[in-house]
């Protein structure tokens, strides 16, 4: 038997949870439209590579990843794209994104599938593989997988000894890994093989919360038929157990530094069902184009979907039928997930499960009440910090403070406001003190980056001008040799009729240059608007330049015979 | 007698040379308060201060020239770093002052005659163009200052604000009422 750690405070939230579980998966028929966003992971949106009208095949891919922290996204089914255009989606500003409108064709044809033998391939081909095959963390943060594999060579320092698979699934009323973890145990086994192998992990820790038992035999017998050295673990139920660092805690005693990743301490976590898309992506070839999802509430009948990305999360309510007095939906547990916006979206890769609500199932908190200092946020918050310090400082936009108090190391988790007798709606704060301060670091940035091409450009028009300066210098050294050469040795080939003022005299020398300058210009230059003219008006040009003909030369003959 | 004299003369001499050298050897380049200052200025170069400048704006509220109020695009947050800064109240807005939301300037390209002048008045070079070609705004260089909104002889440019994004999304300050409504 393992010995197990705690970690600091964790709450006890009734878990909701055998509702969902009285049925297996079902496959969610195809729905009539599939909206696909480009941007389902962390990171930069893809890019799309179809156009509106384009026939695609199931898996196809429609989204190039972009950046380096990103992903690819696919066609979930065979169709028609309709549109490329901002639609609405799952997200907490309720503002609309980039999407694919996909009608399906109902054949379910699929992109050739190629299966890889991943023990002869290099580590970095299988990352490549997994960045194409769209393969990002399913638990709810969708963090491009390819890069948690690929930590350990940025840091070669570090080797991962532990990677844990997490099948806590903390969380009340979600039960989409619990429902994969009983029905497809063996896949995600061999997905974990994966991940171990790409790691060069020496042990892999399967870590499931007791209140799964199901789940943990389906799990061990999977392991036991598969003759891997991997140990499935059941852990206390607790919120949020399921929290990486505080799963890492639990099932290690390895603590993971502030600020810093799992990787540091030697330890990576994968989800299960990222460990079973791991393998589906390179058993089978086929990109992440399905996820289980949980719909409960205020249902008709809880249970799990496996339903396509994209498909309207309407569809899968009425599926499950939701009660009449069903006033809004939640993405996510209930105590991290965000409400749907009351248009609809479609599924995603992080949508792990839908509760539909009603104020009878979720009543609205009482009123907010004035913070009593009663430190029982500190006692229950799993990441050791002073909650109700942070709420301080994040209410009167201390943000200096609020960093010092190591508000970063929030994981959002809400134990804190599930235990508040005053009932203030704490994580909303933190969730504003992060992003008030990630902004102002951006614009930070951007004054700097503003500052430095401001100055740039004051040296740029003061080394211009010292330029300019220089050189009218050294003309001027220039014309000044001239003038002492002609003074000793010949008269100077052009001399206008003036010429009987003293070369001594610079000034008029210089000007006499920028008259002859002028002339030579004037002469090289012809004018642009005398071509094609009628005989009509070349004859009158030819008036014209005989009479100053005539005029330069009375000047002439007044300059050189002047009147007595 | 004599002795306690010379000790304290060899001492105020060489203390003399250490600080004399000190003095020569950490001399702080420019005015370190002027640079704190300029740090916390938005660096928009747009001159709504009355100083041409940031960093002239900075030195003036330095040398006690200047109010702290004067900086439109630095918004109150800004008012109220200056006044953490320097130790002094915080002072509001004038009434004439005028808060815009945050905007990069648009170049309408049908109607750009190529004249240069406001290539000559951004303060960042965020303008690409030449002489007699089109020009066009590098909106990520953009600050938003305005200035070369006025030498336009044509009018083309107009200043648009940035949308919201979702890449560019912050959480909002909860609302919610303390007490419950009677």
């Amino acid at each position: 038997m393992r010995t197990l750690y705690q970690f600091h405070g964790g709450i006890h939230p009734p878990t909701n949870k055998t509702q969902s579980t009285q049925r297996g998966i079902a496959h969610a028929p195809l729905p009539a439209k599939l909206i696909v966003p480009f941007r389902q992971h962390a990171g930069e949106a893809a890019k799309p590579i179809v156009q509106a009208g384009d026939h695609v095949l199931k898996g196809q891919l429609i989204g190039m990843p972009d950046g380096f922290v990103s992903s690819a996204v696919h066609a979930p089914t065979s169709g028609t794209i309709t549109a490329i255009d901002m639609q609405p989606i799952a997200h907490p500003s309720e503002l609309p994104d980039l999407c694919a409108t996909l009608i399906p064709d109902g054949k379910e044809e699929w992109v050739p599938r190629v299966a890889i033998d991943y023990r002869n391939s290099t580590s970095a081909e299988l990352r490549q593989l997994l960045r194409m095959s769209g393969v990002v963390g399913l638990g709810g943060a969708v963090f491009p997988s390819d890069l948690k594999l690929r930590f350990l060579r940025l840091h070669p320092a570090h080797k991962i000894n532990t990677l844990i698979l997490d099948g806590a699934e903390c969380e009340p009323y979600i039960t989409c890994d619990d429902m994969l973890m009983r029905e497809r145990a063996a896949e995600i086994v061999q997905g974990a093989e994966m991940l171990r192998f790409i790691l060069e992990a020496e042990e892999v820790l399967i870590g499931i919360e007791d209140n799964k038992p199901q789940a943990i035999a389906a799990m061990q017998q999977a392991v036991a038929d598969s003759g891997l050295p991997f140990e499935v673990v059941a852990m206390p139920t607790i919120y949020p157990g399921g929290s990486a660092k505080q799963l890492i805690r639990v099932l290690t005693g390895l603590e993971v530094p502030s600020c810093g990743l799992p990787t540091d301490i030697g330890v990576q976590c994968f989800n299960v069902a990222t460990s079973y898309s791991v393998y589906r992506a390179f058993a089978h070839g086929e990109p992440l184009l399905s996820r289980i999802v949980t719909v409960t509430g205020n249902v008709r009948q809880p249970r799990n979907f496996e339903a396509l990305i994209g498909t309207p999360v309407q569809d899968l309510v009425a599926l499950s039928e939701a009660l009449p007095d069903t006033d809004r939906y939640i993405m996510g547990g209930p105590m991290m997930g965000a409400p749907l916006p009351s248009v609809p979206v479609p599924v995603v890769k992080a949508s792990n499960c839908i509760i539909a609500a009603s104020d009878r199932l979720f009543p609205p908190p009482p009123p907010a009440l004035p913070c009593i200092r009663c430190t029982r946020c500190a006692q229950v918050c799993p990441a050791d910090l002073q909650p109700m310090d942070l709420f301080w400082f994040a209410q009167s936009r201390e943000f200096g403070k609020a960093q010092e108090f190591s508000l970063f190391d929030c994981i959002e988790c809400g134990a804190c406001s599930y235990v508040c007798p005053s009932h203030i709606p704490l994580v909303q704060y933190y969730r504003f003190a992060k992003s008030e301060i990630r902004m102002r670091e951006q614009d930070k940035q951007a004054a700097d980056h503003a500052r430095e091409r401001h100055e740039y450009r004051e040296y740029r028009i003061e080394r211009e001008k010292q330029e300019r300066a220089e050189k009218l210098a050294a003309k001027e050294k220039a014309v000044q040799a001239a003038n002492i050469q002609p003074a000793t040795q010949a008269q100077p080939t052009t001399v206008p009729a003036n010429s009987n003022i003293a070369p001594e005299s610079a000034t008029q020398q210089k000007i006499q240059a920028a008259i002859d300058h002028a002339r030579e210009q004037a002469a090289a230059h012809k004018p642009k608007n005398t071509e094609n003219l009628t005989p009509q008006q070349q004859a009158e040009i030819a008036e014209i330049e005989a009479r100053r003909a005539h005029i330069r030369k009375l000047a002439q003959s007044e300059v050189e015979h002047p009147k007595e | 007698m004599l002795s306690a004299l010379l000790v304290m003369a060899a001492l105020a001499i060489v203390l003399g040379a250490v600080l004399g050298f000190a003095a020569i050897k950490f001399r702080a380049e420019g005015n370190p308060l002027v640079d704190k200052i300029d740090a916390i200025l938005p660096q928009t170069q747009c001159g709504q201060c009355g100083y041409p400048g940031c960093k002239p704006y900075a030195a003036a509220i330095a040398a006690g020239e200047a109010d702290i109020n004067r900086c439109p695009p630095g918004g109150e947050e800004g008012i109220r770093k200056l006044a953490d800064l320097l130790g002094v109240e915080f002072k509001p807005f004038g009434g004439d002052t005028v808060l815009k939301p945050k905007s990069v300037a648009f170049i309408d390209e049908n109607l750009c005659i190529g004249c240069t002048l406001c290539i000559q008045a951004c303060p960042v070079d965020a303008i690409a163009g030449a002489a007699k070609q089109m020009h066009t705004i590098i909106a990520a260089e953009c600050t938003g200052c305005e200035l070369c909104v006025a030498p336009c002889p044509v009018n083309c440019i107009s200043m648009v604000p940035i949308e919201e994004k979702i890449t560019a999304w912050k959480w909002k300050y909860p609302m919610y009422a303390l007490t419950q409504a009677r």
